[in-house]
């Protein structure tokens, strides 16, 4: 794509608002600092080297080194099953390996945990994230396969190669980028997660957070575990972005890609083949609602109490509305100077928002607790403090799609808007964000499915008497009562159903399909 | 193309409809309670009292010392009127830091003399029982541990589970701590973080020994009769041990409530804290599923329970207790 040059430079405002928003996100990291500058220098080497900072970084080190493999092994076997073979019913098998999306990382592991009640610790972690998570790497995996130039595989089988050295010197490797950003994005959820790990009582730096957060409200030693976990966080973020590389992965010289042809498999091969998907629909989809449909069995009709259920179903509609249209509004300045005016400056206010974003929600939502009893008391246990830490949380999710949205929009019709005398932002709402209407859409959905199933800076941040489905879940299993906690998690799961298939058929269309 | 428009005019107004709605909630004659008891219990409280007075209640649930520290941190601009706590150290906590008011002397009248502090500043409000909880089959009557301390031996290596993030765990230690002092305390924790196997929640620790992943627990009572009542489920396989004989694993805790001095609400704050300790609050310690015991003067608990007076526990000063000490000696220990 030719690079856009606008004599103009863009308006103050988009600017500024841009700018704002970049300071906004880097103020937790800010906080964190502050509080570890503040704090005794003897008091923080006392928090950090002991024992147990060590336990919970073997734990924390040995879940991701064992996940990410898994993961990736899962999820480019699956890919390469539903996108380049033949396999039985491909198509229903795609949709079904996006669904455990749609089931909040917590509700795995609280059908685990009622299913086998000895399941706990690294084997029991692992386990449950690969189910959960590794729809992160199948998705973007699956995308590129589908839209791999087979010229690449035809000349190294000319060459001589079989077909497993074919997948391994020639497919694996074009799906580099894929596969590194789906791991960092399962890295960074595996850092993050509270619920998961503690029902299956599994050690992290995020449980161990909380645990001292209950102890101390804020004490140091909170603080110390989350300035530990965010240097783990940013480590992730820079092996990804090391191993990006420079490499050109799109077709040289000219013409186009013939479609792909699928691979045979024989009648046996393709049943074989079948037990991968059917093993982890079993694991990942299967056990979840199961579960879920015997405790509300077991419940009966006593468990829907409409009092409880009700106002925490309307409230977490308001919040994730709302989440999602203040994510939306303020990801546009940014979205629309990363395609129009991209420079230095964009790419650092970018960079803010990105690392915030990675950021756990407990170490964002004690940040913003500390903040706002310190320095900014009237917005304390506010909606407008919960609401700005889901902004900071979820603004990425909002800004990719609408950066590739504003991007098809024809900056030629802007300019034509302004010579016809509109002002630069009567131009970009009346015609760019227009355009844009469905990339914003789409990334506002996908902040809504995020707020639905926040649990962390939900229960640390929100207005006294709040609660919301994934805060009265997390109440009733706290208190084992977890045939009372299945219609929370039903609804929790009704909810992002239509939101995951929308997410499924984009990741279709976006590739012609 | 209006979808765009549409969508955020209607959640511009949706918006402002809720912020209007939210300005309208505080409401001149209501609360805000702090609560770290049970959910359920504090409901039912909440319940009854705004029957009777029309003084409407928001509840705040979190732990016992995250809600005291959140309530040290937020000082005299606390949004809260009263602290319920399931234990007296976070309360011990709050006293320390003079931000309770002093509570009305017919209420602290209505409660039995050893479940109030010196201080004045608090009341109890329910009391629970430290137990070690086994599993029957795996545990007879004679191997089970004559002292709290004995699971420091070897012999307790893997076979016993805590909760040590729980604040009721805490209490426990903090009982420890002063009836045998800090070396005392830091060596018992020390050996417990080899032995010991930690659950989150006590109904967990409970839910496991009835399994037989692990031989016996610390607890409290109430856990037991809660599910006796329910399902069972997760306590037929299980019975109680009381330690008595004043050890520190007979050590009763007294839940703790209080009025805030800067509360804005002082009569409706006292008025609640009152109906809580009278007649009808302790009355739904007897009749619910709470199963903790009443503390009220002439006031009875369930029939289910070990009477307190059995119990031998060990004397106690609650206002002594001390749960900065207890979390920094825990987390040296590395169990936090």
């Amino acid at each position: 794509m030719p690079r856009i040059h606008t004599a103009n430079r863009p308006p103050r405002w988009i600017v500024s608002a841009a700018v704002l928003v970049a300071a906004l996100a880097i103020l937790p990291l800010a906080s964190i600092v502050d509080v570890t500058v503040e704090t005794p220098w003897s008091t923080i080497v006392a928090m950090i080297v002991r024992p147990r900072v060590g336990e919970l970084l073997t734990n924390t080190i040995l879940l991701v080194a064992l996940t990410i493999p898994l993961c990736t092994i899962l999820g480019v076997g699956l890919a390469w099953l539903t996108e380049r073979t033949d396999l039985p019913a491909r198509r229903v098998w795609a949709v079904l390996m996006t669904a455990p999306l749609a089931v909040p990382a917590f509700v795995h592991s609280y059908a685990w945990v009622s299913l086998v009640p000895s399941m706990h610790g690294l084997f029991g972690g692992v386990l449950v994230s690969v189910l959960a998570y590794s729809p992160f790497l199948y998705l973007p995996v699956a995308a590129t396969l589908r839209r791999l130039d087979p010229a690449i595989e035809d000349v190294a089988a000319s060459l001589g190669l079989t077909p497993w050295q074919i997948f391994m010197r020639v497919v694996l490797p074009q799906l580099r980028l894929p596969i590194w950003g789906g791991a960092l994005l399962v890295g960074l959820h595996l850092l993050a997660e509270y619920g998961l790990y503690a029902l299956i009582r599994f050690d992290t730096f995020t449980t161990a957070i909380f645990d001292q957060f209950q102890s101390t409200f804020n004490g140091p030693a909170a603080y110390t575990l989350a300035g530990i976990l965010v240097l783990c966080c940013l480590l992730l973020l820079a092996v990804e972005a090391g191993t990006r590389g420079g490499a050109r992965y799109a077709r040289l010289g000219t013409g186009s890609a013939r479609t792909l042809r699928l691979r045979r498999l024989s009648r046996t091969t393709a049943l074989i083949c079948s037990l991968l998907p059917i093993a982890t629909c079993v694991l990942a989809l299967g056990v979840p609602l199961t579960t879920l449909a015997r405790w509300l069995i077991i419940g009966g009709a006593e468990v829907w109490h409409a009092d409880d259920l009700a106002p925490a179903f309307s409230q977490t509609l308001i919040y994730a509305a709302m989440g999602a249209l203040i994510t939306t509004l303020a990801a546009i300045p940014i979205a629309w100077l990363s395609i129009r005016h991209p420079g230095k400056l964009v790419r650092v206010i970018e960079a803010c928002d990105y690392v915030t974003s990675s950021l756990p929600g407990i170490v964002v939502a004690l940040a913003l607790v500390s903040l706002t009893v310190r320095f900014a008391y009237p917005l304390y246990q506010t909606m407008a403090t919960v609401m700005l830490a889901y902004l900071l949380m979820f603004l990425p999710r909002a800004l990719v799609s609408l950066r590739a949205s504003i991007a098809q929009a024809p900056v030629e019709l802007e300019n034509v808007a302004r010579s016809l005398g509109r002002s630069p932002a009567q131009a970009l709402w009346a015609v760019t964000l227009r355009l844009a209407a469905p990339g914003a859409a789409a990334g506002g959905a996908l902040v809504f499915l995020a707020i639905v199933n926040e649990l962390t800076a939900t229960l640390l941040l929100a207005p006294n008497g709040t609660r919301t489905l994934a805060t009265g879940f997390w109440a009733l299993t706290s208190e084992i009562d977890y045939a009372a906690a299945a219609p929370y998690a039903l609804i929790m799961i009704l909810l992002s159903l239509p939101l995951t298939w929308l997410l499924y058929h984009q990741s279709q269309r976006s590739l012609g399909r | 193309m209006r979808f765009l428009n549409r969508v955020i005019a209607a959640a511009a107004m949706f918006a402002a409809a809720m912020g209007a709605a939210s300005v309208h909630a505080a409401d001149d004659a209501s609360i805000v309670v702090y609560n770290a008891q049970h959910d359920s219990l504090t409901k039912e409280w909440v319940a009854g009292f705004t029957r009777e007075t029309g003084i409407k209640v928001t509840v705040r649930n979190g732990g016992d010392t995250e809600l005291a520290n959140q309530i040290v941190a937020e000082g005299a601009a606390s949004p809260a009127d009263v602290f319920l706590t399931e234990n007296s150290p976070a309360m011990v906590l709050v006293d320390n830091a003079k931000l309770f008011a002093t509570v009305d002397p017919a209420t602290v009248a209505q409660v039995l003399p050893a479940y109030r502090p010196s201080s004045g500043k608090w009341i109890g409000i329910a009391a629970r029982a430290t137990v070690f909880v086994y599993n029957k089959t795996k545990l007879t009557t004679d191997k089970l541990p004559k002292s709290m301390l004995d699971l420091a031996d070897a012999s307790w290596k893997g076979r016993w589970a805590a909760s040590p993030a729980g604040a009721d765990f805490q209490a426990i230690v903090s009982a420890l701590l002063e009836a045998k002092g800090e070396d005392a305390t830091r060596a018992w924790l020390k050996a417990m973080k080899t032995n010991f196997t930690a659950y989150r929640g006590n109904g967990t620790v409970m839910k496991a020994v009835n399994t037989g992943e692990i031989d016996g627990g610390i607890i409290y009572h109430y856990y037991y009769a809660g599910d006796q009542a329910k399902t069972a489920e997760n306590s037929n396989n299980v019975a109680l041990h009381y330690f008595k004989h004043q050890d520190p694993g007979a050590f009763i805790s007294i839940s703790g409530g209080g009025v805030l001095a800067s509360s804005k609400h002082p009569k409706e704050a006292q008025a609640f804290l009152k109906w809580v300790a009278g007649k009808k609050g302790q009355e739904i310690l007897r009749d619910g599923t709470s199963y903790e015991y009443a503390v009220g003067e002439g006031a009875a608990s369930n029939a289910k329970l070990v009477p307190l007076n059995e119990l031998d526990a060990p004397k106690i000063d609650a206002s002594k207790l001390n749960s900065a000490k207890v979390t920094d000696l825990m987390t040296q220990a590395g169990l936090l």
